[in-house]
């Protein structure tokens, strides 16, 4: 095989992987090599392969299922479940979460892997290495907590700390700060790093491009299921467009849509919009807010993860988030009442949400009833659907919003990310709104189908239509919008033309309350 | 699943066959156990010597459970909502012993005292719907109350006696089309039901044609249509037959038109209403319902209460067809219901099933209940057998939904075992990749583009 390039020795090295499901291949002759102590990371849109990959490295399809071969620490691995891949000090931490919230700390770190004496657990031994394990990840709460009142971004590092307690050699990380603010991921990153100090290798999985760019050491790509290279980041001194042109096999050149915005009169206003937690009265998650929307105006809410720009969102459709406190709602000048869900989709308000599987969508669904879903009364008659008339929207919303299905009789399931947003997308479409909010709507989705939905956001403020988009990603925020507010723990701190924000300006503004903001 | 009309080559596809009934994913489950359904009279004909479909045995089979199917209907509607109703026996009961007391004791004629009981059906539904609506009490709880409830209301209010029902009430669960018009050894009324049956099924895949050229959708070819609606007429017809040829003065039972109207009406009413799909999206993603602007409160009181009303027709049948309302009627329907429905292919979590599903499998129960008692199989043996029944049949339905296949006899039919993605779409431009990546345990990369790789 090809001599090593790194001064580290070879740590994994899988040769050759085809993997096959019927019908297709998902993964054709992939090969990539890792060295000791680095953090390798794997790119590739969505469907490229790179799951896939990490299950066959795992055990998950076991030995026998794919070809080709796994050398790990210069010998031929043949894992035939997880808990053998584990045990050689490979462990996997998966995009969603593998802990128990109603369990602590502790018993989540020791789960099925139980400090025991004479077949009784030591929890005072679990209890004593928990402690050790969560200051090894940066942690200092409570071993007894337990998971669900911690945030993600501590669950993050207690997985850690748990792959640590299994003397991990080779981590991997599936999307690891998907779910994480900024502050959370910069931490779970440098800790990524750290470990790599004390020898830890770590493959990681990432849509963000920055983290993989600043951190990693070298990075394969994959494409349609086949290794299309192994940069290495240092000497080929790697950007975050020539990772993309790896991954989409060109030059993508214009990652946001060119756009000439045509901003209308005011039509949409919120003012002294308070909202309180749904359980914990004294806490105001929205605090006298007040904003406004233009039509054919993309408006941008930027904030941390926690600020309340969803709880804001979600509460001005139709309270469905929290506790009503006050504020009023202005359509075209005229008070408008949005007590409810139906209320304000009635009111030509629409909200995408953030979680497209748990609240966007049915899965079990089809695509034609999902396209409906929200404004049945469109295609009904006396209550009676006209499934033809159903057939004939979601077909027109397939065309137009580009959504790639052999048919509208598909079940949403079976579509990746990308179309199933359009799929929510066209949803909401379908309910005429005057204001379409957006919620991250860009997450988890890959580089080519959020270039499309940028054009979508785009037609639809052509339209004359107003959209808020919220979103965590600054660069997305500031390519897409015309105008930028900030939240801060729950109150409006800025409200910039996007012409002038730049990335530092709108941190600055989404971490410190400002006293008074213009509303115009 | 995505053939394109352009790469269709008339001819014979034996995959066509898959399509002629149902075929679409979420009916192959529905295939599946209608062939066990076949399977199990055929079986039961040859093993009783022809006894399963003697006229006589078919009658009494529709009487015998036309009650427990009527509350199949509903109990698929409040589980494919998410919830479970354990109350309806009881209810049934505690109706049935209120009906019979006001046509005995308070001489109420016959059809008054059964809109007595659809009413009361109504109040007890509207109780149970309004604590598992708007108190939020899981259903579970709330129906196994109300399962003691009225089991005791039952035994309350008749003084655990059995009362005798008037001859006029037990036309509804014991009773046939009285005869007319010209003798030929024939029931006419049966002919005439037979008759609109099979021009009813004609007119249907007629409509279904329309309907698919309208859409635009992938039509199965004209053979396999002409083909099924013979089979289907060669089935109605024999069925038809069979009835009309019963004892004189015997036809196909009235229970069994009650059943047969509600299933239609039901069908219709969860396929084609707002309400219908309401009640699937509440149960598939309940979260996103609400947000989407269902009124999923109002859904799931309707629902519950619904499935009242129809354990009070239930009831109703039950107690015509035994000439009596006693302490002890009712007692067990909620559980052979509730297997009907799991055997018919719904999901414990909700938001999938069908009432004609839940019917079949409500059948397969009934047939062989019939069969075996037919071979003097004694009752608890029987009871054995429907249990593993059950268990095998929702068993293979885990088992084969985790393989990503539709249903052993879909699986038959199919010509390809993984039915998600296995089609590479066209890609014109760079962009336009096919990105179908199914969830789970579906191969993760399905989405080759033809464009970028030569494969």
């Amino acid at each position: 095989m090809t001599p090593p390039e790194n001064e580290f020795p070879t740590i994994l090295e899988m040769r050759s992987i085809t993997k096959e499901f019927p019908g297709v291949k998902a993964l054709e002759n992939v090969s990539i090599r890792v060295a000791a102590g680095e953090i390798h990371a794997i790119c590739g849109e969505n469907g490229a392969g790179k799951s896939t990959l990490m299950k066959v490295l795992s055990g998950v399809y076991p030995y026998g299922t794919y070809t080709g071969e796994i050398i790990y620490q210069n010998a031929p691995v043949r894992f035939r479940d997880i808990g053998q891949s584990e045990s050689a000090g490979i462990v996997i931490i998966h995009q969603e979460l593998a802990l128990i919230p109603q369990l602590s700390i502790t018993e989540n770190i020791f789960l099925g892997n139980e400090p025991r004496s004479g077949g009784v657990i030591n929890w005072v031994e679990a209890h004593r290495r928990a402690i050790e394990l969560l200051a090894r990840v940066g942690l200092t709460d409570d071993p007894d907590t337990k998971i669900k009142n911690i945030g993600v971004g501590k669950q993050q590092l207690v997985e850690i700390a748990k792959a640590l307690n299994k003397s991990v050699k080779l981590l991997i990380l599936d999307e690891p700060t998907a779910a994480l603010n900024e502050a959370d991921s910069q931490h779970l990153l440098d800790l990524i790093v750290g470990l790599k100090a004390r020898g830890i290798a770590s493959i990681m999985i990432s849509h963000k491009l920055n983290e993989i760019e600043q951190i990693s050491d070298s990075i394969t790509i994959l494409r349609d299921g086949r290794t299309v290279e192994t940069l290495n980041v240092k000497r080929d001194g790697v950007d975050e467009d020539r990772i993309i042109r790896g991954m989409v096999g060109r030059v993508l050149e214009h990652r946001f849509p060119e756009r000439t915005p045509h901003i209308g009169e005011v039509f949409f206003e919120v003012k002294n919009w308070t909202v309180q937690h749904p359980l914990v009265a004294e806490r105001l998650v929205v605090k006298d807010s007040s904003f406004i929307v233009r039509r054919g105006e993309v408006v941008g809410f930027a904030g941390l993860m926690g600020a309340g720009r969803t709880e804001l969102a979600m509460s001005i459709f139709g309270r469905s988030y929290g506790n009503f406190i006050s504020g009023e709602l202005f359509k075209d000048g005229k008070l408008i009442q949005a007590r409810t869900v139906a209320e304000a989709i009635d009111n030509g308000i629409a909200y995408v949400s953030e979680d497209r599987k748990a609240l966007g969508l049915n899965l079990l669904d089809d695509i034609k009833d999902s396209v409906v879903a929200a404004k049945l009364s469109k295609i009904t008659r006396a209550s009676v659907i006209d499934h033809v008339e159903e057939h004939r929207v979601a077909n027109e919303y397939r065309k137009s919003l580009r959504i790639k299905t052999p048919s509208v009789d598909e079940g949403v399931n079976k579509l990746s990310g990308g179309n199933q947003q359009k799929v929510v997308l066209a949803k909401w479409l379908f309910t005429d709104p005057d204001l379409l909010i957006l919620d991250e709507p860009t997450r988890g989705i890959d580089v080519g189908a959020k270039t499309e939905i940028y054009g979508i956001i785009r037609d639809i403020a052509a339209q004359g239509k107003g959209v808020i988009l919220i979103s965590s990603e600054l660069p997305e925020l500031l390519g897409v919008s015309d105008r930028i507010y900030t939240i801060f723990e729950g109150a409006i701190t800025n409200n910039i033309p996007a012409s002038e924000a730049d990335p530092e300006t709108l941190l600055k503004s989404m971490t410190s309350a400002k006293k008074k903001v213009t509303v115009q | 699943m995505s053939e394109n009309q352009d790469e269709q080559k008339p001819g014979f596809h034996f995959r066509d066959l898959g399509k002629m009934f149902g075929g679409a994913q979420s009916s192959g489950r529905q295939v599946g156990i209608l062939g066990a359904l076949v399977v199990i009279i055929i079986l039961f004909e040859i093993l009783t010597g022809g006894l399963t479909l003697d006229p006589v045995n078919l009658i009494n089979l529709v009487n015998q459970n036309a009650y427990v199917l009527i509350l199949a209907i509903g109990m698929v509607m409040v589980i494919i909502a998410g919830h479970i109703d354990l109350s309806v026996g009881s209810i049934a009961a505690f109706i049935g012993i209120v009906v019979a007391t006001a046509m005995v004791n308070w001489h109420f004629p016959p059809i008054v005292a059964f809109v007595l009981g659809l009413l009361i059906g109504v109040v007890i539904g509207a109780w149970q719907g309004w604590w598992v609506a708007y108190v939020g009490v899981p259903a579970f709880i709330v129906t196994l109350a109300g399962m003691l409830i009225f089991r005791g209301a039952n035994q309350f209010f008749g003084n655990s006696n059995t009362i005798t029902v008037p001859d006029a009430f037990t036309i509804i669960g014991g009773g046939s089309i009285p005869d007319f018009g010209p003798q030929f050894g024939y029931s006419n009324g049966t002919l005439i039901l037979g008759l609109i049956a099979i021009l009813g099924l004609v007119w249907q895949e007629v409509r279904q044609r329309r309907t698919q050229t309208l859409m635009g959708a992938e039509k199965a070819p004209v053979w396999v249509s002409v083909v099924k609606v013979i089979i289907l007429i060669g089935v109605v017809g024999g069925a038809t037959y069979l009835f009309a040829t019963g004892r004189a003065g015997t036809s196909f039972p009235v229970s069994g038109i009650i059943l047969g109207v509600l299933v239609l009406v039901y069908s219709f009413v969860t396929r084609n209403t707002t309400f219908g799909r309401h009640i699937y999206a509440v149960g598939g993603n309940w979260r996103a319902a609400e947000l989407s602007g269902v009124k999923i409160k109002r859904v799931n009181f309707f629902v519950m209460m619904n499935m009242s009303v129809l354990a009070s027709v239930a009831g109703m049948v039950g107690v015509a067809r035994a000439g009596a309302s006693g302490p002890g009627d009712g007692t067990g329907w909620e559980l052979d219901a509730i297997a009907a429905v799991f055997i018919g292919g719904a999901a414990v979590a909700g938001g999938i099933g069908t009432i004609v599903g839940s019917i079949i499998g409500g059948l397969v129960i009934a047939v062989l209940n019939n069969g075996l008692q037919l071979l003097n199989v004694s009752i608890d043996r029987v009871q054995i057998i429907k249990g593993l029944v059950l268990l095998i049949a929702v068993g293979v339905d885990v088992y084969s939904k985790r393989q990503g296949r539709p249903s052993l006899i879909g699986l038959l039919f199919k010509s390809r075992p993984s039915d998600s993605g296995d089609e590479p779409i066209r890609a014109n431009d760079p962009l336009d990749r096919p990105t179908i990546e199914p969830d789970g345990n579906s191969p993760e990369a399905s989405s080759r583009s033809q464009s970028t790789t030569p494969n």
